[in-house]
């Protein structure tokens, strides 16, 4: 704010401001005061406005201009035109990775429905514990994900890891999850998957809880069960906030990073892991290239690929969205 | 399930005591997969590392303390603590100051372009944050601002999620006192700053929760522009630990289970205000 002094100093600014068009058929209000109300909105958004200009949309073209570039060893970058372009569709890191993240993707939209189910099952009228049990699926969101992580690396451990322990239990020699080539990547979505749940939660309780009780009240009088509402009323109702929840999770799923980089390790200690192409993320990817290795020009070609890779999957998810979900 | 529709009262009562105790045992399994690893921590916490190591693993933790002081010899924790702490306070700060006055402009003030600059704001929230990156650590870097606090603040100062956010709330809000507010002769500054922002409270307060969580949570940008161990936050500091020290697991356990124990308490504290914050962003415009 550069004006703090009240309302005094808008009018006044606005007497020697040039009036912007002519005055609206209809709108009664002194040409004055309406432009001192847009000057007020001016300085309003302004320092959020700069801020996100500076720190935000500036950047984002110029990431897009240094995908065309080249840097130096001793900074500097030169234009090299589509360079970064043509190596990025060959080069084999760059594909393992998006493969993987593709398929973490997928493997990650498993706890929508998870979550469906366990929302459809709190909301259930007198239920006992259901703070409690709200609580305890919520816990992991709010907790640090490299924590998470690091807990999860623990319990994944081959030979002293809570999961293999219990496993032994039941006769079964657990591989080594995160640092087995065959598992790391399922290994990995699990643990997406269990800290998402209690966000994915919260929002499909919302969801349920603006259905009209009356729906139900008139399913139960026509003889419908607790399944059968479920499956008539709750889900086909649900399908907006399902669309929602599947398009954020689609867009955080291709960002992953945090988990991903505990787990799996980056740079030096990534490459002690023999599973770490096979659970290799496109951020992580970046990450190396642009601050690891340096190659900042070549990284920003891999973030570009990322958006567009997010844009496409987002325009394709509203697309089909028509086939799917039910609005009103 | 058949029996609800007969003997009305007494038999659809009975059918959902029973069909609870299918829930309960549903709920009960999964909240101890959500529940055990975190146990897990806390039990390996307290062992030291050939306890922790040995098979089959006992499952009472032993009263290993030490390994939580262990956590301040391996890094700069106290430190760390401290620049998590200012990084997720000076964030939110700049946030609560900025994003409802924005907020409130976009949704009562009228002004040429409003429109478009809304979908500037809004554009901002559809992009990825790793392409801002690049870009922030350069001016980081040029203003001589690497391995600082300021660094690791002002660039998340500024939220579109949170403008987006309120702008919503202050449309739900009534127009009358505002109205009159300004037949009172209060200008926009001040019919915002003692009408509109307190009755966007609970608003606000879902914003900041929201900021808090995921600033004190966040990875990628303090790991990028803070290298120095004593400039490093809590993520990146732990986050850099799990390299060096693979085996001790008792310790990283302790040092994990510190770096997420406020917000843990955070949680604890403002549960309410955590899921509405949740639930709020799942409501669409």
């Amino acid at each position: 704010m550069t004006s703090t002094d009240g309302q005094e100093s808008g009018p006044r600014r606005a007497g020697s401001a040039p009036a912007s068009g002519g005055t609206r058929p209809g709108g009664r209000r002194p040409r004055r005061d309406r432009v001192s109300e847009a000057l007020w909105g001016y300085a309003f958004i302004a320092p959020a406005g700069l801020g996100l200009a500076v720190f935000h949309l500036w950047p984002v073209l110029q990431t897009g201009y240094f995908s065309f570039t080249q840097w130096g060893v001793f900074g500097g970058h030169t234009w090299t035109g589509l360079d970064n372009y043509h190596r990025l569709l060959t080069d084999p890191e760059v594909a393992r990775s998006l493969v993987n993240t593709l398929a973490y993707t997928a493997l990650g939209l498993v706890g929508i429905p998870l979550a469906i189910v366990f929302a459809a099952l709190l909301n259930r009228e007198g239920l006992r514990g259901t703070g409690v049990y709200r609580t305890l699926f919520f816990l992991p969101v709010v907790t640090m994900p490299v924590a998470v992580a690091m807990v999860w690396r623990w319990l994944y451990n081959g030979e002293y890891g809570l999961v293999n322990h219990v496993l032994a239990l039941v006769g079964i020699d657990g591989p080594h999850w995160i640092a087995d080539p065959d598992t790391a990547l399922f290994a990995l979505a699990a643990v997406g998957v269990w800290s998402g749940l209690g966000y994915n939660l919260i929002i499909f309780l919302a969801g349920i809880q603006a259905i009209p009780k009356e729906f139900y009240d008139a399913a139960a009088i026509d003889g419908a069960g607790p399944v059968r509402q479920f499956f008539r009323i709750t889900l086909p109702l649900l399908s907006p906030t399902a669309f929602f929840v599947s398009v954020i999770s689609v867009i955080g799923s291709l960002q992953l990073f945090d988990l991903v980089y505990v787990l799996a390790g980056s740079g030096l200690t990534g490459r002690a892991n023999p599973a770490f192409p096979r659970i290799q993320t496109v951020v992580q990817l970046f990450y190396d290239r642009a601050f690891l290795t340096d190659d900042r020009g070549y990284a920003a070609a891999i973030v570009m690929m990322l958006l567009v890779i997010i844009v496409a999957l987002t325009a394709l998810q509203f697309r089909m969205q028509k086939r799917w979900v039910h609005y009103g | 399930m058949a029996e609800v529709g007969r003997a009305y009262e007494g038999g659809r009562a009975r059918s959902r005591r029973r069909s609870h105790v299918g829930v309960h045992a549903i709920l009960i399994p999964a909240s101890l997969v959500m529940i055990a690893p975190f146990l897990w921590q806390i039990v390996t916490s307290l062992k030291t590392l050939s306890s922790a190591t040995r098979v089959p693993p006992s499952l009472l933790p032993e009263g290993r303390w030490d390994n939580y002081g262990r956590m301040f010899d391996l890094l700069p924790f106290s430190d760390q603590f401290l620049n998590t702490a200012l990084m997720a306070a000076g964030r939110t700060a700049g946030q609560i100051l900025l994003c409802p006055l924005a907020a409130y402009a976009f949704a009562r003030l009228r002004f040429p372009g409003r429109s478009v600059l809304f979908g500037l704001f809004l554009s901002v929230l559809m992009v990825p944050p790793q392409l801002f990156v690049l870009p922030q650590y350069e001016i980081t870097a040029s203003l001589g601002w690497l391995n600082s606090v300021q660094a690791l603040i002002v660039p998340g100062m500024f939220s579109a999620f949170g403008v987006f956010l309120l702008r919503q709330f202050f449309l739900g809000l009534p127009r009358e006192l505002e109205e009159a507010a300004r037949l009172d002769g209060a200008g926009p500054l001040r019919t915002y700053w003692y009408v509109m922002l307190p009755l966007a409270r609970p608003g606000v307060i879902a914003m900041s929760v929201l900021a808090l969580l995921w600033s004190w949570n966040d990875l990628f940008w303090p790991l990028v522009v803070n290298t120095d161990p004593e400039k490093m936050t809590l993520s990146a500091g732990l986050a850099a630990l799990q390299g060096q020290f693979q085996t001790d697991y008792p310790v990283l356990m302790a040092g994990s289970l510190l770096a997420s124990l406020p917000v843990i308490a955070a949680f604890a504290l403002l549960q309410r205000q955590f899921i509405q914050g949740i639930a709020h962003t799942g409501v669409k415009g």
